[in-house]
């Protein structure tokens, strides 16, 4: 039964959304309002329709409900309720019906959207409307074919293997796959809005800010799920790092490098009106590249430990890849007359320079990341060898990039628009360049030899100097002009312009980031010993004691847990029980690392093997430095983007403003105005 | 500039090709230069403490499989071996058991438990897994009667891949160099174990 609704749900939808796609596209061409309402009223159709395939299969598998093919693949009676509701994204179907579930709320939002701010004749948002209606075709198309998670099973089995063992090792899963999903796929919305643009062949200004709120909620979710991502890897998969460059992380990686390149050119182009077709091909290539990330991770064509099982859907995807590859780029060359800039470059020193350089370093950070990730197959296209590209590349290509991107983080901003004068610069720069210098000279005392780390460690702070700065002068200016209290001047400050200062408390977010990839990839120790129960070995200022190992059962696995104790200057410091779990699922058990998390440094501990009689254990300890700033910076990076999306006094936008030719006059800070 | 219009679509004509290209293969396959060459031969002590050589079983259909008792995988894939020879054995196939990075005690109460009438070499120092260019436990080369190595199994053995290929084994010639010989062996879905 629940096979039957869920397919039924998902051929309708497919249906629904083939018809909008043409009722907005025809309505955009002939200027039919009627038309296009009708494209709205399907976009509302299609998200309840997935909405109601959601979570019939979300029924089928908590009711075991093994007729259907996904419950059967994933679904395990001894699995706990938890786990039982996330496995809906533990493999490949389900996956894709989490996907399409995203994709058509997104859509649902964008017709609420369209239908309070735009005009429904308006041919950009009609075809926009019409663009979002394929990608969702697609994916339809996905679940109702070669990935449909409702197929009926004949014979029923009784019972299950369980979700993927990794999977079930942790509660993080039930975090970062929706968090990831939430940004990668929310990127299909500012690329159906820049297609509606191209085809329609004009980009007003308010389209422009349009795609900008549309990229930021994306974006931000996409920053938050590649942070869950790391802290999940750190904390389950025992290694103790939390980013490994393989081909699926740098899959989420590049469109949030090219999405962070475009949300800092659609301000030169909406401040100076340049750079319109850089920005365009940004947002297209930010969908592009979610779309070839997923090709190459679902298809086979790349290994990764992220792979599922081998599937047919990889000729699927490299078709979808294949016409929306051509197809906006085709858009891009033909259209680029109506991109002409309107603006020129004043100066050298400005704020528009800076934006250039970011994002050619961001642009070529994509790149080198793009490069290492498809070279395995150009290598074996051309020469028939298998290669794999590691961390040492990423490593060597990277670094200097992001270097220079903590220096721009901070300059940027303190960069005027136009033409800035030395003078300025000079007062701008002074604190902060005596923090950073100051904070070299501690560095180098305390005896940090590592000069990348060093370097990072002085710009960031440098940064986080020049940052602190352009929160400071405008407040002081209020403070002393209004005779407002400091909070209050701050905040108000803040608040008249949250899209400035959110986005440098993201900015902040960055460089805590920043610091943390640098102490513990630079500083990290770590150590292994076979142990007999009741023997303590040294580890730095620690003091490792086995106490005893012992096995446990639950429902959907097994546990051997040794208990530890760390000491530190002879008293106890704190109790540790890693673990491994064998599950039903996996041929090998899946370790659980013990970590004692702290801002200066984590205690992680994994273990590795153990005797049966539980009488030694191999123990491996590893100590990071500040590894928790980037869990910190990357909660920051949130605040900050909650901060500048938040809607303020003033914000709401009235009926049809959104097609506006022309840009409403902008609200200037008292930092801007002071500027 | 008329020639952009048709350039820049045309562009991603090469990547996609490349992308159709990459959909033929898999990705997975893990290649070795071992398959169609001579297994390389060694001498080792078996559990019961006699010697056995590899050159000693010439012109017969050897599986060389590399098991430890720490390995897991090893457990589920004893079983396949354990049927494998039952049913192959009086066809003239032999199967030696390579120890891993194991101790010869943990070993003999392995089998003694699990079964298993073929000779186990105690791999001391882990020499002959090095020559074999090993991944990780278990491993499992298919040798010829003319000596070669005709397939290499990554990960463990099922049903499937023995009767695949141990036919095939059991029909190489006397001397002659097997043209059909394969590279292949997944590592899908398992990693091979290595020693912690």
């Amino acid at each position: 039964m629940n096979g039957v609704i869920g397919h039924g749900a998902t051929l309708l939808a497919l249906l629904i959304a083939g018809c909008g796609a043409a009722a907005a596209f025809v309505g955009g061409r002939r200027g039919d309002a009627r038309l296009v309402a009708w494209a709205q009223r399907a976009g509302i159709a299609v998200c309840a329709l997935v909405s109601l395939a959601f979570l019939t299969m979300q029924r089928a598998l908590v009711t075991h409900d093994f007729s259907v093919s996904y419950v059967a693949q994933v679904g395990s009676r001894a699995t706990p309720l938890f786990y039982t509701v996330i496995s809906l994204w533990s493999a490949l179907e389900g996956s894709i019906l989490l996907w399409a579930l995203v994709l058509s709320i997104y859509t649902a939002f964008l017709v609420r959207w369209s239908k309070r701010h735009a005009e429904p004749g308006d041919p950009q948002l009609a075809y926009a409307l019409g663009t979002i209606f394929i990608v969702n075709v697609f994916f339809l198309l996905l679940i109702s074919w070669p990935a449909n998670p409702f197929r009926s099973m004949n014979p029923v089995p009784p019972d299950g293997p369980g979700p993927n063992a990794l999977l079930q090792n942790s509660p993080f899963m039930g975090v970062h796959p929706p968090l990831l999903y939430t940004g990668y796929v929310g990127m299909s919305v500012p690329f159906a809005l820049a297609i509606g643009a191209l085809l329609a062949g004009r980009l007003s200004p308010n389209w422009t800010r349009v795609i900008r709120r549309w990229t930021m909620v994306p974006w931000t979710f996409l920053s938050l799920g590649i942070v869950a991502g790391a802290w999940w890897s750190y904390e389950v998969l025992g290694w103790g790092g939390y980013w490994a460059w393989d081909p699926v992380e740098n899959a989420s990686f590049m469109p949030w490098l090219t999405a962070t390149a475009f949300l800092h050119s659609v301000m030169v182009q909406e401040r100076r009106g340049m750079l319109k077709t850089w920005t365009i091909t940004l947002i297209v290539s930010t969908f592009l590249l979610t779309v070839l990330g997923t090709f190459l991770t679902r298809s086979g064509v790349l290994a990764s430990v992220h792979a599922f099982t081998q599937s047919p859907i990889g000729p699927f995807f490299l078709t979808f890849l294949a016409l929306v590859l051509v197809g906006s780029l085709a858009l891009l060359a033909w259209r680029s007359e109506v991109l002409q800039s309107e603006g020129r470059f004043d100066a050298a020193l400005s704020r528009e320079t800076a934006f250039m350089i970011n994002n050619l370093l961001f642009a070529a950070f994509a790149f080198v990341v793009l490069l290492g990730t498809m070279f395995p197959l150009i290598a074996e296209a051309a020469r028939g060898v298998k290669v794999s590209v590691g961390g040492p590349y990423f490593s060597q290509m990277t670094v200097p990039i992001a270097l220079l991107l903590v220096f721009l983080a901070g300059v940027g901003p303190s960069l005027p628009w136009r033409k800035g004068s030395l003078e300025l610069l000079r007062g701008k720069f002074r604190w902060p360049t005596v923090a950073a210098l100051l904070m070299g000279v501690a560095l180098a005392v305390a005896g940090v030899r590592a000069p990348l780390a060093w370097l990072t460690f002085v710009l960031a702070v440098f940064a986080v100097g020049l940052l602190v700065v352009e929160f400071v002068a405008p407040t002081q200016a209020r403070h002393a002009t209004t005779g407002e209290s400091w909070g209050v001047a701050l905040w108000r400050v803040c608040r008249s312009n949250p899209r400035r200062f959110g986005g440098y408390i993201v900015h902040a977010g960055i460089l805590v980031i920043a610091v943390g990839v640098a102490a513990s990839a630079t500083f990290r120790r770590e150590q292994e010993w076979y142990m007999a129960k009741g023997s303590v070995e040294p580890f730095g200022p620690y003091q490792v004691g086995l106490d005893s190992v012992w096995a446990q059962h639950e429902s959907n696995r097994d546990g051997v847990i040794a208990a530890t104790t760390i000491y530190k200057n002879g008293e106890v410091f704190t109790r540790l029980y890693p673990r491994l779990n064998y599950y039903k699922s996996a041929v090998e058990p899946i370790g659980t690392p013990a970590v004692h998390e702290h801002l200066r440094e984590d205690v992680y501990l994994v273990l590795m093997a153990y005797t049966a009689d539980g009488s030694h254990a191999m123990i491996k300890a590893i100590v990071s430095p500040l590894v928790g700033w980037i869990w910190l910076g990357g909660g920051i990076v949130g605040l900050g983007a909650l901060f500048a999306l938040w809607p303020g006094v003033g914000k709401s936008q009235p009926r049809g403003d959104a097609t506006a030719a022309t840009p409403r006059p902008r609200a200037r800070s008292v930092s801007e105005a002071r500027v | 500039m008329k020639w952009q219009r048709w350039a820049i679509p045309a562009s991603a004509l090469p990547v996609l090709v490349l992308l159709g290209w990459g959909l033929t293969r898999d990705a997975r396959t893990v290649p070795s230069p071992l398959p169609g060459k001579a297994a390389p031969d060694f001498r080792l002590q078996t559990l019961k403490g006699d010697s056995l050589s590899l050159t000693s079983l010439k012109g017969q259909a050897v599986l060389v499989n590399f098991w430890a008792s720490w390995c897991l995988a090893c457990r589920a894939e004893h079983q396949v071996l354990l049927s494998a020879a039952k049913r192959y054995s009086d066809q003239g196939l032999k199967i030696v058991g390579v120890v891993y990075e194991d101790s010869r005690d943990n070993a003999r109460a392995w089998i003694a438990e699990r079964g298993g009438d073929w000779p186990n070499v105690l791999d001391v120092g882990s020499r002959t897994a090095i020559e074999y260019g090993l991944f990780g436990v278990p491993e499992t080369f298919f040798v010829g009667r003319d000596g070669r190595i005709l397939y290499k199994q990554i990960g463990p053995l099922d049903s499937a891949v023995i009767e695949r290929w141990v036919p095939k084994l059991l029909a190489t010639g006397g001397s002659a160099a097997s043209a059909d010989t394969f590279a292949e062996g997944r590592s899908a879905g398992h990693v091979p174990t290595r020693r912690p």
